[in-house]
């Protein structure tokens, strides 16, 4: 007991004296978090931040050749969410979000229930064969996709042809929405196939045991245990999708030239800003387009995120 | 709780799980009869994706090796090869076209590629270090940035970055591509995620008690502990800047510094004019062919790494 007592208050000091050292210590060491980031701050500040912000001062301005550039404030915002054209781009990249996002889903998530739950060679070999997609540039994609639907050399007569039907025309106005969606469906679902996968991996399997004992057949507990496990993971692949579609450029840009007429130069907004950017050289009107897509995407996907944060535990 | 912490949370859960891959379940093994038939369906459901996911690629295959006039005569399936095995006849004068503007194309999008990509690593693993071993002021808004500059879209950026690159004269120039692949925000909150999980905090702190400077903590520390997480990261920084095609199509105009994506699309367009006659969609087709080659064999070769990076990503 007395020794305890004599004993304390040396400890105290000791500790008291060690933390003011230690200060020191992690004040030099916070200099080294510096210096270990200042590479990437210095490449954030000027592939990023400064860019972000000339761009907005640019679409704050207008260029005249007579004129010479003037401030406008907010003037090519307010024709740029009254332009019809940009209007209907935003329309398209809606609509195709709104389509192509569940159809994504459905094809990797069944992709990925049936790989967790089969454990055969065959099964290892179509994982592979699914996510390989991936491995092939959005660009390449949708030129191969381009032959693909080719009338004159792909073999879309042929394959319709096993199922009795006759191949429409891939590039007709009606159909070019179907066509883009399964080219970036044929892309993409392999990737997130592998998250989803992966996410299931993770699962304590002893959770599978309790509801096989408690008699659930394997789509029970698919659809019961399984999804609702990774729901975090489905969220994320969401908000992946979401992003990367309303910025839909690679694919229509490449089938435009095997499209012309139905994919014109404003049907989704980043093909809108390139050409108003690089044919008509209005670098002003184009950094408010892309500016006003960017608010259009952040608005989607924090509202997104918001809406689901219950069940994802991202945002909390 | 930031969403930071929850997505270390859930890495754990994930690395861990990586394993359990071979392990199977006591009941999965039971191979009883109805059991089988169970399984049947499962795998036509597979057979039925690996059709659809691989149908392209055969195609590909298929079509490279046919002349310019059995692509077109219709006298051969366009899924099954011609009498005539025309491949190399086409990788010849493929890369006879133009000057051998193909073998250009090709080196450059792996100029491109690497050098972007091992400085998209070489920063993104020192910041990641940093923002993981190191409580310095400023370090919570910054790593804010980091994860909101991730929803930043590519035109946005695009358009500033030309207008500046042009001001400083380095459009049409190597240097316009591969500096802003430098910038990889998302490789960054990878190996941070990465750090905090796999370099113990005991061994930081033996290494410096036994005097070592923070450079040599990193070097001979964490270093080897990050090295799966390094090579994904390098997998995704190459990668993604080999898939690039904005950023080119923007940057260059003179097709000697076109990278593969951009070559192809130029070189598809003119077939679609088809100016002079010559014979262009089997090269077309041919080079499309080749172009994937490199990357469809490094996923394939690669697999642990890619898998073991996208979970990283997946619970992001």
């Amino acid at each position: 007991m007395a020794q305890t007592a004599v004993t304390a208050p040396p400890l105290a000091a000791m500790s008291r004296s060690g933390r003011r050292r230690g200060d020191v210590v992690s004040r030099r060491r916070a200099r080294w978090g510096w210096a270990f980031t200042a590479p990437f701050a210095v490449i954030l500040l000027v592939f990023l931040i400064v860019p972000l912000v000339f761009a907005f001062v640019l679409s704050l301005q207008n260029t005249t050749l007579a004129g010479g550039t003037s401030w406008v404030g907010f003037a090519n915002y307010i024709k740029a969410f009254t332009d019809p054209l940009f209007l209907s781009g935003v329309w398209t990249v809606v609509l195709f979000s709104i389509v192509l996002i569940p159809i994504q889903m459905v094809v990797s998530l069944i992709a990925a229930l049936l790989l967790d739950a089969l454990t055969s060679r065959f099964a290892r070999f179509s994982r592979l064969m699914i996510f390989v997609p991936y491995a092939v540039p959005a660009v390449i994609g949708a030129l191969m996709w381009g032959f693909l639907y080719s009338p004159s050399f792909g073999p879309a007569q042929e394959v319709f042809g096993w199922i009795g039907l006759t191949a429409p025309d891939f590039f007709a106005d009606q159909n070019v929405f179907g066509s883009l969606v399964n080219i970036v469906t044929w892309q993409w679902a392999g990737y997130y196939m592998i998250i989803l996968y992966a996410a299931l991996q993770g699962v304590d399997p002893t959770i599978y045991e309790a509801a096989r004992v408690d008699g659930a057949s394997a789509f029970q507990t698919a659809v019961r245990i399984k999804i609702p496990m990774i729901a975090s993971s489905l969220v994320l692949i969401l908000v992946f999708a979401l992003i990367g579609t309303l910025q839909f450029f690679n694919e229509p840009q490449m089938l435009r030239g095997m499209a012309s007429g139905s994919i014109t130069s404003h049907y989704t907004p980043n093909i809108y800003a390139y050409t108003v950017a690089f044919s008509y050289h209005q670098f002003n009107y184009a950094s408010a387009i892309a500016f006003a897509l960017g608010i259009v995407i952040f608005v989607g996907s924090y509202v997104f995120m918001f809406a689901t944060r219950k069940r994802s535990g991202l945002m909390k | 709780m930031t969403a930071a912490d929850t997505t270390a949370d859930t890495t754990i859960a994930v690395t861990r799980g990586a394993g359990r891959g071979k392990q199977t379940p006591a009941g999965r093994t039971g191979r009883s009869a109805p059991r089988r038939r169970a399984l049947a369906i499962p795998h036509i459901i597979l057979a039925a994706f690996i059709v659809y996911f691989a149908l392209p690629f055969w195609w590909l295959i298929v079509a490279s090796t046919k002349s310019q006039q059995s692509l077109f005569d219709g006298k051969t399936s366009p899924l099954w090869f011609a009498s005539h095995f025309d491949l190399f006849a086409n990788i010849s004068a493929l890369f006879n076209y133009s000057g051998g503007l193909y073998a250009r194309w090709l080196g450059n999008s792996f100029l491109y590629a690497i050098a972007g990509g091992l400085g998209a690593t070489v920063v993104s693993v020192l910041a990641g270090y940093g923002f993981a071993q190191y409580a310095f002021r400023g370090r919570r808004a910054f790593f804010a940035i980091v994860l909101g500059s991730v929803m930043v879209p590519a035109t946005v950026l695009v358009i500033p970055l030309f207008v500046m690159m042009s001001a400083a004269h380095l459009t049409n120039t190597v240097w316009a591509m591969i500096l802003p692949s430098m910038l990889n925000p998302f490789a960054v909150y990878l190996m941070k995620v990465y750090s905090d999980e796999a370099i113990p905090a005991e061994m930081i702190d033996a290494a410096r008690v036994d005097g070592a400077g923070e450079l040599r903590v990193f070097g001979r520390v964490a270093l080897p502990l990050l090295r799966p997480a390094i090579v994904t990261v390098l997998l995704l920084s190459i990668v993604g800047t080999w898939n690039n095609f904005f950023l080119p199509l923007v940057m260059f105009s003179n097709p000697q510094l076109f990278p593969i994506t951009v070559g192809l699309g130029a070189l598809q367009s003119q077939a679609q004019v088809n100016t002079g006659g010559q014979a262009l969609w089997n090269l077309v087709i041919t080079g499309a062919f080749l172009s994937i080659i490199p990357l469809v064999v490094s996923f394939l070769t690669l697999q642990r790494y890619w898998q073991g990076g996208l979970s990283i990503g997946s619970v992001k």
